[in-house]
């Protein structure tokens, strides 16, 4: 440890520096109490919260079928009765796709984080807890997958495999997998330095107990922290790709695609063409302040 | 120094090796094999097995990987299936202008983070650094290439004031500094430079803020210094890790060009990569993929030693 303030951190991606006290009994009910006394998160939590339920239940919202294709109500505007939001350019109800939309959306952003934090998670706290060589393997495969700009590996990885769901979802976990090692690995590499894991090791505690009961609960909150604040980049690069065409394919529902097929309405219809974008803005930055939020709240700085 | 930069260019090495392992499993992780792709289905058989053989697929996976590397170092990429003219020259005057627009967005997307970073960080008032926390909140959650259309339907449909898209007037052949040019770079600029501007914002403002609460600055107002003089002192101490967060979003910003040179059909990598995935254009996602991230590799080296040059503190093993 040669240099300490964050902000002398010199490690180059900013997320490494993060900062680690050990949990102490209370921390869960102080975290629960900030969370708490912080209206934006609470605000951005509800927003989102609205978002998934109705697109989890959205067969049950007596919306107008989504795939309803009409040649005569094409590109209807906003506020047309019947169809509030209007109609697509194959006469599809816009409010019930964008609501359907969500269902793939948030599906194709949240699945890659959640699969890659378990890979990439246990990769690194493999590498940070044990050092040596499996540390120096684990990260120089990393660094690999670091070569590349993550939208690049994605749209090469995905482009090569062909378009479709199941590889866009392949893709974006191997682009999240390295970073989430990183982070996973630096914070285990701190935690492995306290006290308690030497007086551990010291009574005679096995690797995998020593991970389980002291080493876990120090690093999930960085951990998990610096994962929800991807969720909102693998939202929009999940929507890039389908927008690119590399990733769902049509007639699904996917804000994503929606933005490429209506693209030729611009002329016709602009605001129409755009509602599809607003659904990915509005749930990003709700999942970029909630992690905000959580980060304060959890007392983890990154 | 010199010695420093050597030994990181030696540590690249086995990182390349990753690297051009990954580009070449590319081609086979496309669904049949890579011949399925240039010959039409109803091929003849012995057709195919001499393209096998000219292409040399038929050899077994190492031999071809070696083959692949020993006639890629020498700077041959192999030919374009669509076009027929060599991987190198079509990959060659796309990243020519992808760099052009990378440098306008990044110039853009800098000097205002850098501008409004400092400013949030020297607020006096709450509004200033809320503000600029909003700006650069946005700057990280907006999809690129949704604001890529906001902007034509703002800018070209309605207001009818800039070009959709292209890279210049037509029957236009290469970039040139010109006005009609120019205007055909404004939105794709803007609209690439949307996501560095928020993250550096954020790093510049944090950093800045950071840095004022520092010893040496109280110090250096007990001596009298007055704010611009300090400013001086405290831009240098943020230099370092600034410069690495642009190191690594100048970077991003060349992936993420992909999507916006889509949008506003922008002759760069991006666009020739994505024409290069649906028309199964191999060599030339191949091609591309190498050369994009062989960049990436030498901007990151290169953010790293001039961070140790500007930084003594750092001083790495």
């Amino acid at each position: 440890m040669a240099i300490q303030s964050p902000s002398l951190d010199i490690a180059g991606t900013a997320p490494l520096g993060a900062a680690l006290t050990p949990v102490s009994r209370g921390y869960w009910q102080s975290v629960r109490r900030r969370l708490g006394r912080d209206p934006v998160t609470l605000i951005c939590g509800a927003v989102l919260l609205l978002i998934v339920t109705s697109a989890v239940f959205a067969p049950l919202l007596g919306l107008a079928d989504p795939y309803k294709t009409s040649m005569i109500r094409r590109l209807y505007p906003l506020g047309s009765p019947n169809f509030l939001l209007g109609t697509d350019e194959l006469g599809r109800d816009m409010f019930s796709r964008l609501i359907y939309g969500g269902r793939l959306s948030l599906f194709m952003g949240v699945t890659p984080v959640a699969c890659a934090l378990l890979i990439g998670g246990s990769l690194g706290i493999a590498a940070g807890f044990s050092g040596g060589w499996v540390n120096m393997m684990i990260m120089r495969i990393m660094d690999v997958f670091y070569a590349f700009p993550s939208v690049l590996l994605a749209i090469s990885l995905s482009g090569a495999m062909g378009a479709g769901a199941e590889n866009t979802l392949l893709a974006l976990t191997l682009v999240f997998i390295p970073p989430i090692c990183r982070v996973s690995e630096s914070v285990t590499t701190q935690v492995r330095g306290f006290d308690f894991v030497d007086a551990a090791r010291a009574s005679g505690a096995g690797a995998l107990t020593i991970v389980r009961v002291h080493v876990l609960g120090n690093v999930l909150g960085p951990i998990l922290v610096y994962a929800t604040s991807l969720i909102s980049v693998a939202i929009i690069l999940a929507a890039g790709l389908s927008f690119l065409g590399l990733g769902v394919k049509p007639p699904e529902p996917e804000w994503g695609l929606m933005l490429n097929t209506l693209r030729q309405a611009i002329y016709v219809n602009p605001v129409l063409a755009a509602l599809p974008g607003v659904m990915i803005f509005i749930t990003s930055i709700c999942f970029n302040l909630m992690s905000d939020g959580l980060r304060a709240a959890m007392d983890v700085k990154a | 120094m010199l010695l420093y930069a050597l030994r990181r260019l030696i540590y690249l090495v086995p990182v390349a090796f990753g690297v051009s392992l990954l580009v070449f499993a590319l081609v086979h992780l496309a669904p049949g094999d890579p011949i399925s792709a240039i010959v039409p289905p109803d091929a003849p058989q012995e057709v195919v097995d001499k393209l096998k053989e000219y292409y040399g697929f038929d050899k077994p996976l190492p031999v071809q990987y070696l083959r692949w590397l020993a006639v890629t170092l020498t700077g041959d990429f192999g030919t374009s299936i669509g076009t027929g003219r060599p991987v190198a020259t079509e990959v060659a005057s796309a990243f020519g202008n992808t760099i052009i627009l990378a440098i306008s967005a990044t110039t853009l997307a800098f000097s205002l983070a850098i501008f409004l970073g400092t400013a949030a960080a020297y607020a006096k008032t709450r509004i200033v650094d809320r503000l600029v926390t909003l700006i650069s909140l946005v700057g990280v959650s907006v999809p690129h290439f949704w604001l890529a259309i906001v902007l034509v339907i703002i800018f070209s449909v309605e207001l009818g004031m800039l070009p959709p898209m292209g890279l210049g007037p037509e029957n236009a052949t290469g970039w040139r500094l010109d006005w009609p040019h120019i205007q055909h770079m404004i939105l794709p600029t803007i609209a690439l430079s949307v996501i560095p501007l928020g993250v550096m914002t954020r790093t510049v403002r944090a950093t800045i803020k950071d840095i004022l609460n520092a010893e040496f600055v109280t110090a250096l107002q007990a001596k009298g210094m007055n704010d611009r003089q300090i400013l001086f002192h405290v831009l240098k101490n943020a230099a370092p890790t600034c410069l690495a967060v642009m190191g690594l979003q100048a970077g991003n910003l060349i992936g993420g060009s992909i999507l916006i040179e889509t949008v506003f059909a922008w002759p760069g990598t991006g666009f020739l990569l994505n024409s290069a995935i649906f028309r199964r254009d191999l060599p030339i996602l191949q091609g591309t993929t190498l050369v994009l991230a062989f960049f990436f590799m030498m901007l990151n080296l290169t953010v790293d030693v001039i961070q140790t040059m500007v930084d003594p503190r750092i001083k790495r093993g």
